[in-house]
């Protein structure tokens, strides 16, 4: 294990804890379409099942997002919201919650907002883990070390062209490892054509990080099949798709939705 | 770890699914750049396609009129497909050859990039897909229909403010949907490393023969070169021979668009901040939360918000000095250039132009000025004509 391995310690690595207990991991984009309602539909996820919640921080150019989260960035930020103003909806969660969280979002607003103070509010929050994607292995050094200071997991990326990238990528990785399901950006397939058993047992022999399978999950079978050949499932334009078609009266729908995947996933 | 430094700025922020096709794009350029056949093959494409080199030509009404520096125009519009784009494209299109693909795609924001890819695509036989602002395909339509001429298919796109950083951001989409057979052909000294090294390298052709001219002409090197800077190719080729010659002042010209103490600003050095976009750090046109600017000028080929990151070195370190330009500034430049010299410039270049009207007079008769005229201007004209309140159907 990395000096960082062994230092960072927190509410996401219980996520994983229970042996053969898969994972259900949802992502929605704060702010869309309101502040008060991310805190709303968070707590229903929560309800609903969901062991771990991704939130996006709304970034102006998500390069790495299909059209379905680009809109659900650009609606939050055309209402106002800021880095800020996501620190407050997570503030707001745990008045309530102790439910595991995740950030989400592109480099450019961690590195503006100062990346001691951003990962300061992340400790103080319990926000326990980041994911962003256009941070590769190569690059990871800047923002692991502040976000290990400050207790939160820099989660690694490994995607179907990885290859050789693979071992070093899963020796260094914690929290758990996001495999990346299929070429391209976010969004939901039909399909998923990557032979991700293989992969994830690749990771596996050189780690024993969780490994959880994301892009273009969207139905209970595509659920219970990805989480069968890992930790468990992520699953995120699905999710805002149902905000973006229901907006702030969203809940009822969000709740169903999340507990069919939460069993499916179950039952992997 | 990191590669592709300029000192703080540049690097590989991209997302995982293209670091391999970064390394092995690195790897095939390390090989080829010192492969005498492809070093000759690029040559040759150069020479007898692109019509290379490129002029230096001395503007003597223009210097006349002006009363200080004389004036040398390096003529990149004289360039097959009418810039400086082509130099770039035929290195990375006969690049992308060598590693097997077939595919090319590429951004472009006022049409010049796309045109030339297509080109380079068309004449080596690889299929080309083009990723265009809404906007811009509206203010270029010319370039639109020409790239489809080539045998282009060009996708609107009508995401975020609809200009060349949308673009951008399609195209590097595009590019991890599908990069097994696809070379993505980028068209600035900007993005991931290895780019910014790339680009600038098939650019530098421009200074390499511009340093030789000058020296064969004058006898002695410029006391400045001057052009204009979006993500920054033809000013990194324009410069990159001069930058060990510490005499030589390097000026680059920056979209103000209708001023830096306005929204409407596509200027970077000038109200940008340190950041990572695209692939790179460098300078960004930002909010305070670090959300990307939406950014404006009247020429769709510097409205980007971002420069390139051996550009943002050159800043820091002084060796370059970056000055805003208006779009007004800009427009009577480019009436003033073809009036004095009968020569109808890019916008993009007229921004270059405009810089020496007001400078040339600081300095001595028997010093130099070299301007890199980095583009025609026949695209511009119906863009020029509206702007002037004349209404002309292109």
């Amino acid at each position: 294990m990395t000096e960082i391995q062994k230092k960072v310690k927190n509410s996401v690595d219980g996520v994983f804890d229970t042996p053969n207990k898969k994972a259900f991991i949802g992502f929605l984009t704060a702010g869309d379409p309101d502040a008060d309602s991310t805190v709303k539909f968070i707590l229903e996820m929560e309800r609903a099942g969901a062991d771990l919640i991704e939130i996006g921080l709304p970034f102006s150019d998500p390069t790495a997002e299909g059209v379905v989260i680009q809109d659900a960035n650009i609606r939050a930020l055309k209402n106002g919201m800021t880095t800020d103003g996501v620190f407050e909806i997570v503030r707001r969660v745990r008045e309530t919650s102790r439910l595991p969280l995740a950030f989400m979002t592109y480099l450019n607003p961690v590195f503006h907002y100062g990346y001691d103070r951003f990962f300061a509010k992340c400790e103080e929050l319990g926000v326990g883990a980041i994911i962003i994607p256009d941070l590769p292995y190569e690059e990871k050094e800047e923002v692991e070390e502040p976000a290990a200071a400050h207790n939160v997991h820099l989660i690694s990326m490994i995607a179907p062209t990885s290859e050789e990238r693979i071992r070093s990528i899963a020796e260094g990785a914690h929290g758990f490892i996001y495999v990346v399901s299929s070429m391209g950006v976010t969004g939901v397939r039909s399909e998923i054509t990557t032979d991700l058993g293989a992969m994830v047992e690749q990771i596996r022999r050189v780690t024993d990080t969780p490994c959880a399978i994301g892009f273009g999950i969207s139905t209970p079978g595509q659920a219970k099949e990805m989480a069968s050949l890992s930790d468990g499932a992520i699953v995120g334009s699905a999710i805002v798709k149902i905000i973006a078609r229901h907006g702030a009266q969203a809940a009822e729908e969000l709740y169903q939705y999340v507990k069919s995947m939460k069993d499916a996933v179950a039952e992997a | 770890m990191s590669r592709g430094r300029y000192g703080i700025h540049g690097g590989q922020y991209i997302s995982e699914t293209l670091m391999n096709e970064l390394i092995r794009l690195e790897e095939a350029y390390e090989h080829y750049k010192n492969d005498p056949g492809f070093v000759a093959e690029l040559n040759k494409l150069f020479k007898e396609y692109a019509g290379r080199p490129s002029l230096l030509y001395y503007a003597e009404k223009m210097t006349k009129d002006l009363g200080g520096a004389k004036i040398y125009l390096k003529r990149e519009d004289l360039n097959h497909t009418g810039s400086h784009k082509i130099n770039n494209v035929l290195g990375q299109a006969l690049l992308a050859k060598k590693m097997g693909k077939t595919r090319l795609i590429a951004e472009t924001g006022a049409g010049q990039h796309g045109v030339a890819t297509a080109t380079a695509a068309a004449l080596l036989g690889m299929e080309c897909e083009i990723f265009m602002g809404k906007e811009d395909t509206d203010r270029q339509a010319l370039n639109v229909y020409r790239m489809e001429l080539l045998g282009a298919k060009v996708h609107p796109v009508t995401s975020g403010t609809m200009t060349l950083k949308d673009a951008v951001n399609e195209t590097m989409r595009e590019w991890t949907n599908r990069v097994s057979d696809t070379h993505y052909c980028l068209g600035s000294v900007m993005g991931p490393h290895p780019f910014p090294m790339i680009v600038r390298d098939f650019q530098s052709v421009i200074s390499r023969e511009a340093r030789e001219q000058i020296l064969a002409a004058e006898g002695k090197l410029p006391a400045a070169v001057v052009a204009c800077v979006g993500g920054g190719s033809n000013a990194m080729g324009a410069f990159y021979n001069f930058i060990p010659d510490e005499g030589v002042e390097l000026i680059g010209c920056e979209a103000a668009g209708k001023g830096v103490d306005t929204a409407f600003t596509a200027a970077t050095i000038a109200t940008g901040t340190l950041g990572v976009f695209h692939g790179m750090k460098s300078y960004f046109c930002q909010d305070e939360y670090g959300q990307i600017a939406p950014v404006y000028s009247i020429s769709a080929g510097l409205d980007y918000p971002g420069i390139g990151p051996e550009h943002a070195h050159l800043h820091d370190t002084g060796r370059a000095q970056y000055v805003p330009v208006t779009d007004d500034e800009a427009v009577e430049a480019f009436e003033y250039l073809a009036r004095t010299e009968g020569i109808i410039c890019a916008i993009e270049s007229a921004h270059a132009v405009a810089h020496v009207l007001k400078i040339a007079k600081n300095y001595r008769t028997d010093q130099s000025i070299i301007i890199c005229v980095s583009g025609r201007g026949d695209k511009d004209v119906a863009a020029i004509a509206r702007y002037r309140g004349v209404d002309i159907h292109d």
